[in-house]
């Protein structure tokens, strides 16, 4: 996995609620059997003003000019802010992968769903929670001056901004570690092996029905 | 000390190890695995060089990119990439050693469907599946979460996985449901109460008098749509009901294994001193039917209801969403829910695709046909099973007769992602799960209700209260 410290950039701002998996990545992109090259149709209803699919090329459909991530500079953001409940829906780690292949490092919202915020982790993509107020600043910061820049500082665990203002955010303590250091966690769950073994040997004493 | 929830029971007798921050090792116990969301989990071991953990205890079907019209099935999948999905699912359950239940044989259907139908679900088991509507499961007491692709891997190869304790939520539904409403409305309401984030972060144990007289079917459709509200797990606890349905199914315990389960499965209840974190009751009999009118599960209203307006919303984003669902969805404020015509139906999915389903439809349609407006209106058995068992009871020929289609099984336009969706602009009155832009189809346009209500709009052409008809 790519180890998280330090990202600086152009936060990209998503003014919705409850923005979907199904929105992220579309079904029809779910057919594929690879971890990469979803990017191009991350957001495709919105993006495109043509229908998509597998085997259409992304370069003879019409961009919507209307959505943000085709202006200029968010064309190139690595950091996206959004309304509450970002992630909501469908468990597809394909909007994960989509956000990655993107560009995007680290995703800004009030509160995310519980799958995709698990999701985010395990493929080195930050979920930061901040106040919906906080939120509501930076996205008022970012009306007022197109390509606002903002630091993640995941070390020390704090968003600083354009203008010096510093914001905390909370993360588990093991997936802090994880990202810090780019770690792959079935490795270190295979290095409790034997307490694995140890629990089924247990459990097939007072539950055999779990192992016939 | 203060005595577990139902939830704390089954987080804690999974616990293989509690790392300092509350980060636990979780043993599963029954592994559920479709082909949309697992071939990249298989590619991560054979480039590891990993084997499963355990194999006898992992379960495989395709469901997803199925077609449903029996014609297709026989033929084969002609969507190149759907084909090449289901055969690398047909390849790793091979190389790996796991069951699969391929695409034509009778057991096949949408595994949310199976695991129950073939008691693979048991009370007090961890079972996840790469698929969020994994929560139905918890419908017998069992706890059971969706998860994304890292994590089938990480199942498959260690048969645990890492999780924090969730909060604890308790609905209680209390009372008797009206004639003509059902354990979709119930959920429907409830998600409209609480809101898609409502439980985002807890574990949602849904309990009270309304809740213990449902079916199994019921329940399952109830727990399946706790991701909607937010909640990863939903559950019920174990009873009499409960006990009845998991008997004397292929995967169910046999013998003294049976007895001594059925002894243990007893204790799967929040304890009458439990706290809960957070808890909420609904009077059944305030429960009418309901219809979404938006883009989000949340946007829901009763059918003698009108199309809420914006205006009337105090919260700036929430009134910003309401405006963009509404533009989506094409419709005005202040419509009379039972005005709204509609293109489509399906009846399906793994909210409500189940027999007692399919019965509810049949009991509104019969003698009846299907109105001129509605282009198409299908219904797609949760299993072959199931199929089955409906066309022994004679309920095929009462759809079709109808007006509808009777589909082979699969997930089919709960999602779209084989041919059948809608098509830009339509709309539909839909049994699934997810009113989302694009959902069914781009541009699409969803509304979620009961089987009962779906059917009736197809009878009328439009919405109209099922206790009315």
């Amino acid at each position: 996995m790519k180890k998280f410290r330090i990202v600086t950039g152009v936060v990209a701002p998503m003014d919705r609620p409850n923005v979907d998996t199904d929105a992220i990545i579309p079904k029809q992109y779910l057919k594929s059997i690879k971890r990469s090259g979803f990017g191009p149709n991350a957001f495709d209803d919105w993006r495109y003003l043509d229908p998509g699919a597998p085997d259409i090329e992304n370069s003879s459909r019409r961009i919507n000019p209307d959505f943000v991530l085709n202006q200029s500079p968010y064309d190139q953001a690595n950091i996206l802010i959004a309304r509450e409940n970002f992630g909501c829906g469908s468990s597809r780690e394909h909007a994960v992968w989509a956000l990655d292949d993107f560009g995007f490092r680290a995703i800004i919202a009030p509160g995310f769903a519980d799958i995709f915020f698990n999701n985010s982790f395990k493929n080195g993509l930050l979920p930061i929670v901040l106040d919906a107020e906080v939120v509501n600043e930076i996205f008022e910061k970012i009306a007022a001056k197109s390509g606002y820049e903002i630091t993640v500082d995941l070390t020390n665990q704090k968003v600083v901004t354009e203008d010096g203002d510093e914001y905390p955010f909370e993360v588990d303590a093991f997936r802090k570690h994880c990202l810090l250091n780019g770690l792959d966690d079935i490795s270190l769950t295979l290095q409790h092996a034997d307490e694995i073994r140890a629990y089924e040997e247990k459990t097939k004493q007072s539950a055999p029905w779990l192992f016939s | 000390m203060a005595g577990k929830t139902l939830y704390d029971k089954l987080f804690d007798s999974h616990v293989v190890r509690m790392e300092k921050d509350g980060t636990a090792l979780l043993y599963i116990d029954r592994h559920l695995v479709h082909e949309v969301t697992s071939p990249q989990a298989f590619e991560g071991l054979r480039l590891a060089n990993r084997k499963p953990w355990r194999t006898d205890t992992t379960l495989a079907v395709p469901d997803h990119n199925v077609p449903t019209v029996p014609s297709e099935r026989a033929a084969g999948i002609t969507d190149a990439v759907a084909k090449i999905q289901v055969e690398t699912l047909e390849k790793n359950t091979k190389e790996f050693g796991i069951t699969q239940f391929a695409m034509n044989d009778i057991r096949q259907g949408i595994v949310h469907v199976i695991g129950p139908e073939q008691g693979a679900t048991l009370p007090g088991m961890t079972l996840v599946c790469g698929d969020s509507h994994t929560a139905t499961h918890g419908a017998f007491g069992s706890m059971a979460f969706g998860i994304g692709t890292s994590e089938v891997e990480h199942v498959l190869a260690t048969q645990c996985l890492l999780q924090k304790k969730m909060s604890n939520m308790r609905i209680n539904v209390e009372g008797e449901l009206g004639a003509g409403v059902t354990a979709k409305d119930i959920v429907l309401a409830v998600i409209g109460e609480i809101g898609t984030a409502g439980g985002n972060g807890y574990a949602i144990e849904f309990a009270g008098s309304a809740i213990r007289n449902l079916s199994m079917e019921g329940r399952m459709t109830i727990c399946n749509m706790a991701i909607e509200a937010g909640a990863r797990v939903g559950l019920v606890a174990v009873d009499q009901t409960t006990i009845d349905y998991v008997e004397g199914r292929p995967y169910s315990p046999k013998g003294d294994n049976w007895d001594n389960a059925v002894a243990a499965w007893f204790d799967l209840h929040s304890d009458d001193d439990a706290i809960f974190d957070n808890e909420l009751t609904l009077k059944a009999e305030s429960i009418s039917p309901q219809v979404t009118w938006g883009t989000s599960p949340e946007m829901v209203v009763s059918i003698g209801e009108k199309v809420p307006d914006p205006a009337n919303e105090t919260d700036a984003v929430k009134s910003d969403g309401m405006q963009k669902a509404l533009k989506y969805m094409g419709l005005e404020a202040g419509t009379p829910i039972d005005t709204i015509s509609i293109d489509k139906v399906f009846i399906g999915s793994c909210t409500n695709s189940r027999l007692e389903d399919l019965q509810e439809v049949a009991d509104i349609i019969k003698g009846r046909k299907v109105a001129a407006n509605v282009k198409l209106a299908m219904i797609v058995p949760g299993s072959g099973l199931i199929k089955q068992q409906a066309e022994k009871a004679g309920l095929d020929k009462l759809f079709t007769d109808a007006g509808f289609e009777w589909r082979e099984p699969g997930c089919s336009m709960c999602l779209a992602m084989n041919a059948d969706k809608l098509e830009p602009g339509e709309r539909c009155a839909s049994t699934s799960n997810r009113n989302f832009e694009g959902r069914q189809g781009q541009g699409g346009r969803t509304h979620l209700v009961s089987p009962a209500m779906a059917a009736a709009a197809a009878i009328a052409g439009h919405f109209v209260d099922v206790r009315d008809f």
